[in-house]
């Protein structure tokens, strides 16, 4: 399989360090000698690579931007990076790496005491451990505000009743980071994998994010102890805190998704020839095509590139992230589908990997907010008037 | 067992390369860089020693600013410290005062062992780690490919041709170029990367080293090859033009 070169039209690279373009290319090679060879079968088949995951932990790719018990410590630039290439691997598997490091890892280190941190952290960075995070609920998806799922006070410790669904990684996940209502207000908490009256169930017939475990979770008066709530976990915002990154690094994964399709297209319309025996890149719409793909994905680097550095300022806002979720993610899935046509028939089957980014994508663009909430949160923010209801 | 292995910057695999405008060398407006492969498993190679006798891996490398990436990347793979000789122009010099500048670097450094490719991808040359040794005075080895340290003896496999090969003892200190392929290179991990970041990088000019900055000999003009597309016609009666035609595919083409 020959090593991916990057798209840099722009000469983007130019704005990266050489730390930042050390880290891009630990994460490419992952991908190129690691996951290249095994995602095709793993997404006809509808497996998740778990034997990959000590491996991304040994590598640094899990809770890459956190700090401590582990973790590798990147810039938030350099953590989109690693994103980016995971994605261009399969989106299955950053999902994998977004859920474990910014929605499991993330709200431990933010909102968790030094026991659970202690407890956890360092296991879920090697991939010792899997972790999963449930806020939707059946009934509940684009506005979790609603959910019905309820932690009571029982003495010392909490009694858990409800359903998640949707859930990345949830039968594998050794912890869940659970969104409850009390009496207080939503809080977090962490279940464990065999607490009394936790039970997870497979969500099958999948045609996108087959590569990834997705799954149910029921509580039936699921008791957990006082000290698995996150004491600084109150309220919706602290999950949208969690989402908050998970998004940015999607935003970052997606260009990678992106990238992949456009470069096969382009080595493949160079190639493949039609009439009078011309290459079909020789055509103007097709490099029309190709000359589209290539500046939207441009320009997805450089809105990736500057939330990137408006984060490691501390500067980038849930509203920044918004634009950067949504509208990289619609570039995406153009992208993979225009990539699709210049293959023709050959585009369809899966020696090219755009029907399965297509169809991850499809995922991509539901979860973690739809196009119509990001697009509602950029509303709110340019008029200050809320739209959502 | 203090291990020396000397790293060389070269531009990427697959890179589309053209001669510079001056003919000096290779054009390097668009080139990215990488660590010359054999390099590569000699690095691997000397980490691994450490790892079963311990000690420490220095690496050296030569060039320009740019190639403190490559240092880095040798860093954050897991070695120690490294020194970094800048000098522009290099990739124009000829071998041995190449090697004059890397070997007055070991010298400083009385390694154990110490490691180099075989050969550069870019140039080819395969004479820079023999020169080395010479100027050092430590015995060597070329073509490397598996390397033991036993009683504070050297034993080394090398590769000869048609799939024969050569088992050595050698004294330390010793030199070694590493051949490609040997061992499985390792990812420069995210946390390795940011360790690299507190590790000591030394650098130093010809200078420093007591070396003067003057080839002996320079690469004058690098061009690609001409490519010439000239038909002949072969006269005279058909048995005539058979034999000029099979003495030519025999001793002009050297066809038959
Ligand atoms: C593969 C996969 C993995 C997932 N992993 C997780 C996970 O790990 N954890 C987790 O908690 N969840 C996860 N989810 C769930 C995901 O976050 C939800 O699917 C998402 O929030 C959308 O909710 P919904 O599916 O209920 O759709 P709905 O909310 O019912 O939305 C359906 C449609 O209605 C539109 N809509 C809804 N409200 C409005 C409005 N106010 N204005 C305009 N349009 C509106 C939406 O934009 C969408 O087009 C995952 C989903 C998938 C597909």
């Amino acid at each position: 399989m020959p090593s991916f070169r990057g798209v840099d039209y722009l000469n983007i690279d130019l704005m990266l360090s050489e730390e930042e373009l050390l880290v891009r290319q630990t994460a490419r090679q992952f991908v190129d000698e690691e996951v290249a060879p095994v995602i095709k079968d793993c997404f006809n088949e509808g497996r998740f690579p778990s034997q990959l995951i000590r491996k991304m932990g040994e590598l640094g790719f899990l809770g890459a931007n956190l700090t401590g018990y582990g973790c590798a410590e990147l810039s938030n630039v350099e953590y989109g990076l690693v994103m980016q290439e995971i994605e261009r691997g399969d989106s299955g598997l950053r999902s994998f790496a977004s859920v474990q490091g910014a929605l499991v890892m993330y709200p431990i280190h933010t909102f968790g005491t030094d026991a659970q941190k202690e407890k956890w952290l360092p296991r879920l960075q090697s991939g010792d451990a899997v972790g999963c995070f449930g806020l939707t609920e059946p009934g509940f998806g684009s506005n979790p505000g609603g959910m019905t799922t309820t932690a009571k006070q029982d003495g010392a410790g909490w009694v858990l009743n409800g359903e998640k669904t949707w859930i990345t990684n949830g039968t594998a996940a050794d912890v869940a980071v659970v969104w409850a209502r009390t009496d207080e207000g939503i809080r977090g908490f962490l279940v464990e994998k065999g607490m009394a009256g936790y039970t997870t169930s497979d969500i099958h017939g999948k045609l996108s994010m087959r590569a990834s475990v997705t799954s149910s979770l029921m509580f039936s008066d699921c008791r957990i102890p006082g000290e698995n709530v996150l004491p600084g976990a109150k309220g919706l915002k602290a999950a949208l805190m969690c989402l908050s990154q998970a998004r940015y690094g999607i935003g970052w994964g997606v260009v990678g998704a992106a990238m992949d399709c456009y470069e096969a297209a382009r080595q493949y319309t160079i190639e493949r020839k039609q009439f009078d025996n011309k290459p079909i890149a020789s055509h103007q719409l097709v490099q029309a095509k190709l000359a589209w793909m290539v500046s939207e994905i441009t320009k997805a680097q450089l809105l990736a590139m500057q939330c990137g550095r408006l984060k490691d300022m501390g500067k980038l806002e849930a509203a920044h992230i918004s634009m950067l979720k949504g509208n990289n993610t619609a570039m995406a899935l153009d992208v993979a589908r225009t990539a699709r046509d210049l293959l023709g028939a050959n585009g369809i089957t899966d020696d090219y990997p755009m029907m399965r980014h297509m169809a991850n994508l499809e995922s991509v663009k539901t979860y973690e907010g739809t196009d119509h909430i990001h697009t509602l949160v950029i509303g709110e923010r340019v008029t200050g008037i809320p739209a959502y209801k | 067992m203090k291990i020396l292995v000397a790293v060389k910057q070269v531009a990427s695999r697959d890179s589309a390369l053209k001669p510079a405008a001056d003919g000096r060398w290779i054009d390097e407006s668009d080139l990215t860089y990488e660590i010359n492969e054999p390099d590569a498993y000699a690095l691997e190679s000397g980490l691994q020693l450490k790892e079963q006798h311990g000690g420490e891996v220095v690496v050296v490398a030569a060039g320009p600013a740019r190639v403190s990436s490559s240092i880095r990347e040798a860093l954050a793979k897991g070695a120690d410290r490294a020194i970094h000789i800048e000098q522009d122009g290099l990739d124009a010099w000829d071998s041995l005062s190449l090697a004059r500048l890397l070997a007055a670097a070991a010298r400083s450094e009385s390694p154990d062992v110490v490691l180099t490719g075989l050969q550069s991808d870019d140039a080819g040359r395969g004479e820079t780690g023999v020169m080395m040794a010479e100027l050092l005075g430590m015995a060597h080895a070329t073509i490397a490919m598996k390397i033991d340290v036993e009683g504070g003896v050297l034993k080394v496999k090398r590769e000869l041709e048609g799939g024969w090969f050569q088992d050595l003892n050698l004294p330390m200190p010793a030199l070694l170029a590493v051949q490609s392929g040997i061992n499985k290179l390792r990812y420069a991990t995210l946390m390795g990367i940011k360790k690299a970041r507190t590790k000591e990088v030394k650098v130093m000019t010809a200078a420093d080293l007591g070396v003067e900055a003057a080839p002996l000999a320079i690469l004058e003009r690098l061009a690609l090859p001409v490519k010439k597309k000239q038909g002949e016609m072969i006269e005279g009666t058909p048995k005539e033009q058979a034999a000029r035609l099979i003495e030519k595919l025999r001793f002009e083409a050297r066809a038959i």
